[in-house]
């Protein structure tokens, strides 16, 4: 079709690598990718990291990121083949015809400029209008996406408004210059949830007001299918399937798209309440010269062997009361009890045998394990430090927990930048279990990783907590995560538990206000949810 | 991985400078203080490199005053790193008061001009090489200790170091085992920069007669001896300034393509 705002046809992306040791290399980041954009559509593009959702995005605007080469194919813009195109030609097409919205609004604008400067800079560069239409045009664009006081909104700086406001400052950037296409690449991934369907909700209606086409990319199948008409799966850099947005979710044809769709179906039955193991009890904190409490009153229980989730947004102090349990930072008031012994409140006056009994896991394993130390040492160390394991003995031990976490033989001598996400993640966990612990504080440690890595994660440790009897604290963000795998749920709010019991209790009504706003903002898997849940909040603010 | 060539020039400069250090006795064709000719006698094929001030060879002078001047900046460079990384990496770990106390005594020991303050300690001590070494290594030291303490406070605050505060790890694991690994390749590369500064500051100090005392030979005091020369056109002194320079810019490109190395190896920050 002529009238195709963006055509794709055959773009192979290719990069060099180099690997560490060897020589560089050219890799396909994309095969053969062919798509086409209609005015007015969105598209979604969905795969998992080093899928090339964002490489054929940023294709969309003719560039490739850091050593990346589009080296065959067309890209057909508006008319124009800007694959091979020079920069005089992209200058005057990119932030004109084409614009971006990036996943890290925070990262990519200037924090010494004001908004408003930043959201119309295009726009004026390329002489598309005056400066006060152009600030008229983004003040209504502020309204359109329910930024607070539109008029003077643009007058902050970065720094002075919060993440989802500041993703939506980023869209209104985008449609300010009256753009043919937008791309969207994962632009409410850093949000949190509650504020992810308010961006959400605000980025659609833009979409819909303004006559824009979109590429909207993501990895989350259940976002996609809010705003998307069409939806495009990729994995490894091939097209898997694509179609309208409804088939896509009810009727997959491919094994990997229904893999996707189906992801998070993990059962896991309650169990039965029992005396806890780890309590921790009233317990307030504050950061060492910070005027408010962090925590405050902070009362949960771990049963051995269960699955406590703490569910809350950030900066809910979900992850300090981690800090506080394991010692880092010691109360101010309130004490944290184990096996029937209160631990001392700092670290440095914990036994070592204390110290073992609780572990951690961290959300991202990248920076959890030395990368200086081999597999074999950052699981044996623990082995060495608390049983004083040595030579064959530990070897041998390290690797019945490689096989434990599913990772077998030769992987013992690898370092961690050898190991992909969530196989670093399967490290951390026998790491953890090399301790032969008690208790294992999950600290997000599945929120950096792809759903269906993640989901691999989840059932791994479902089932070492079947073998091991070892209890979690599982801190997350994510309320399909708790429905997955938790025994008891504590939901946290502004450093105060607004709502525990068992999972069963929790997640049942009659809610309070904040647990019911939680639980209906994460995105359910089916079309038309979005516009569901925004139409009964407004009937409800109605009411009131 | 093939050696770029900036690396192999620095190398085998590098090599030859050291080589002629530790083989001085070997290969100088004269004794050190031995006066074999006329005052600034020409390149000849006796003199390679002609002859100083009182008639000794500039040859034979030029590869002891190397011997002199690799050993003291080498052992100044080794005691600087030992003790800056080790008390940088303390302070980092330990934080707190003990931070507050090494940070604030080198601050006291950098706003002194470390010229200046070499100057004063070696004009009321004994100048031999134990006290020069001690004194360039230590005042070296407090530079050190910035870097260190800097890039040991980048790696503290890693969830690695924090699991291995979990788990128990004494202060000796967290700094051997988990920091300095890590910290290894800023070091390495400000360690050339380092003992070059120590050779330019042990010439210096012998220019200005507070460094290594005649007849013994090193660079610097070779240049002051013949500095007069210039005036009548003898390039005697220009010599031991090459050797200085070339020196310098060899290490320097070692230390450079030991950097990129170290960074691309396994785990490290990619390359």
């Amino acid at each position: 079709m002529a009238e195709d705002i963006l055509r794709i046809e055959g773009l192979k992306v290719e990069a060099t690598i180099h690997p560490p040791g060897e020589r560089p290399r050219d890799v396909v980041l994309v095969h053969e990718a062919t798509l086409a954009l209609a005015p007015g559509r969105v598209l979604g593009l969905i795969g998992e990291s080093g899928a090339g959702k964002s490489t054929i995005g940023l294709a969309a605007l003719g560039y490739g990121r850091g050593g990346v080469r589009l080296t065959a194919g067309r890209v057909v813009l508006g008319g124009t083949e800007i694959r091979a195109a020079d920069a005089g030609v992209l200058r005057d097409l990119r932030g004109r015809r084409v614009t971006y919205v990036a996943q890290s609004a925070a990262a990519a604008f200037n924090p010494a400029k004001r908004l408003m400067e930043q959201v119309i800079e295009a726009t004026l560069r390329h002489g598309l209008s005056t400066r006060p239409e152009a600030e008229a045009r983004a003040v209504g664009l502020f309204r359109s996406l329910g930024l607070p006081d539109p008029e003077h909104f643009g007058r902050r700086f970065p720094h002075q408004v919060s993440g989802g406001q500041l993703q939506r400052a980023m869209t209104a950037m985008a449609l300010c210059p009256r753009p043919d296409l937008v791309v969207f690449d994962e632009p409410t991934t850093a949000l949190d949830v509650t504020t992810q369907i308010d961006v959400l909700a605000a980025i659609k209606r833009a979409i819909r007001e303004t006559g824009v086409a979109a590429l909207y990319i993501t990895h989350d199948l259940a976002v996609v299918a809010q705003v998307a008409d069409d939806i495009l799966v990729l994995r490894h850099g091939r097209m898997v399937e694509t179609g309208p947005t409804g088939t896509i979710i009810t009727a997959p044809t491919e094994d990997y798209t229904r893999a996707l769709v189906s992801v998070r179906a993990i059962a896991h039955p309650e169990a039965p309440p029992a005396e806890p193991i780890l309590t921790v009890e009233g317990v307030s904190a504050r950061y060492p010269g910070a005027a408010a409490d962090v925590l405050s009153d902070v009362t949960v229980a771990l049963a051995p062997g269960q699955t406590l989730a703490v569910v809350g947004e950030s900066g809910s102090g979900k992850s300090t009361l981690a800090r506080v349990i394991t010692g880092l930072l010691p109360p101010a008031s309130g004490a944290i009890r184990f096996a029937g012994r209160t631990l001392p409140a700092r670290l440095a006056e914990r036994t070592r045998e204390d110290l073992r009994e609780i572990q951690m896991i961290y959300q991202m394993a990248d920076v959890a394990m030395n990368p200086r130390q081999t597999v074999r040492t950052i699981i044996g160390r623990p082995l060495e430090f608390y049983f004083g394991m040595k030579g064959a003995a530990r070897d041998a031990r390290v690797q019945e927990l490689l096989d434990a976490i599913e990772l077998g033989q030769g992987y013992a001598d690898r370092y961690p930048a050898e190991l992909s996400g969530g196989q670093k993640q399967r490290v951390s966990i026998a790491r953890a279990l090399a301790a032969r612990p008690k208790v294992i504080i999950c600290d997000e440690v599945t929120s950096a990783l792809d759903p269906l890595v993640a989901d691999g994660i989840l059932k791994l440790l479902l089932d070492l907590q079947a073998r091991e009897g070892v209890g979690y604290l599982f801190i997350t963000h994510d309320i399909a995560t708790v429905r997955a795998i938790a025994d008891a749920i504590a939901v946290m709010h502004r450093g105060r538990v607004v709502r525990q019991g068992r999972k069963g209790q929790v997640l049942a009504p009659p809610f309070d206000d904040y647990t019911d706003l939680l639980l209906s903002s994460v995105p359910e898997m089916r079309t038309g949810w979005l516009e569901e849940v925004i139409a009964h909040r407004r009937m409800e603010s109605a009411g009131h | 991985m093939r050696m770029p060539l900036s690396a192999a020039i620095g190398l085998f400069l590098t090599a030859l400078y050291f080589l002629a250090a530790i083989f001085a006795d070997l290969i100088a064709p004269y004794g050190m203080a031995e006066v074999v000719g006329d005052v600034w006698e020409p390149i000849s094929a006796e003199h390679w490199l002609g002859t100083d001030s009182i008639g000794r060879d500039l040859l034979t002078r030029m590869i002891y005053g190397g011997q002199t001047t690799i050993l003291i900046a080498t052992v100044a460079t080794l005691l600087s790193f030992t003790t800056g990384s080790i008390l940088g990496f303390t302070a980092a770990v330990a934080g707190g008061w003990v931070d507050q106390a090494l940070s604030r005594f080198v601050d006291l020991m950098m706003s002194i001009p470390s010229l200046i303050f070499a100057l004063v300690v070696l004009s009321v001590m004994p100048v031999s090489l134990p006290v020069i070494i001690l004194v360039m290594g230590l005042l070296d030291a407090t530079r050190v200790f910035r870097l260190s303490r800097a890039v040991a406070l980048d790696i503290t605050v890693m969830d690695y170091v924090e699991a291995a505060r979990l788990r128990g790890e004494g202060r000796g694991w967290i700094i051997f085992r988990e920091i300095l690994p890590n910290a290894l390749s800023p070091l390495v590369a400000e360690m050339g920069l380092r003992f070059i500064f120590m050779v330019l500051f042990i010439s210096t100090l012998s220019f200005l007669g507070l460094g290594v005392q005649p007849p013994m030979a090193d660079w610097g005091g070779i240049v002051k001896e013949n500095k007069d020369g210039i005036v009548w056109g003898v390039p005697a002194a220009l010599v031991p300034a090459v050797a200085i320079a070339t020196l310098a810019i060899s290490v320097n490109l070692v230390a450079d393509w030991i950097l990129n190395r170290t960074a691309s190896l396994k785990g490290g920050r990619g390359g």
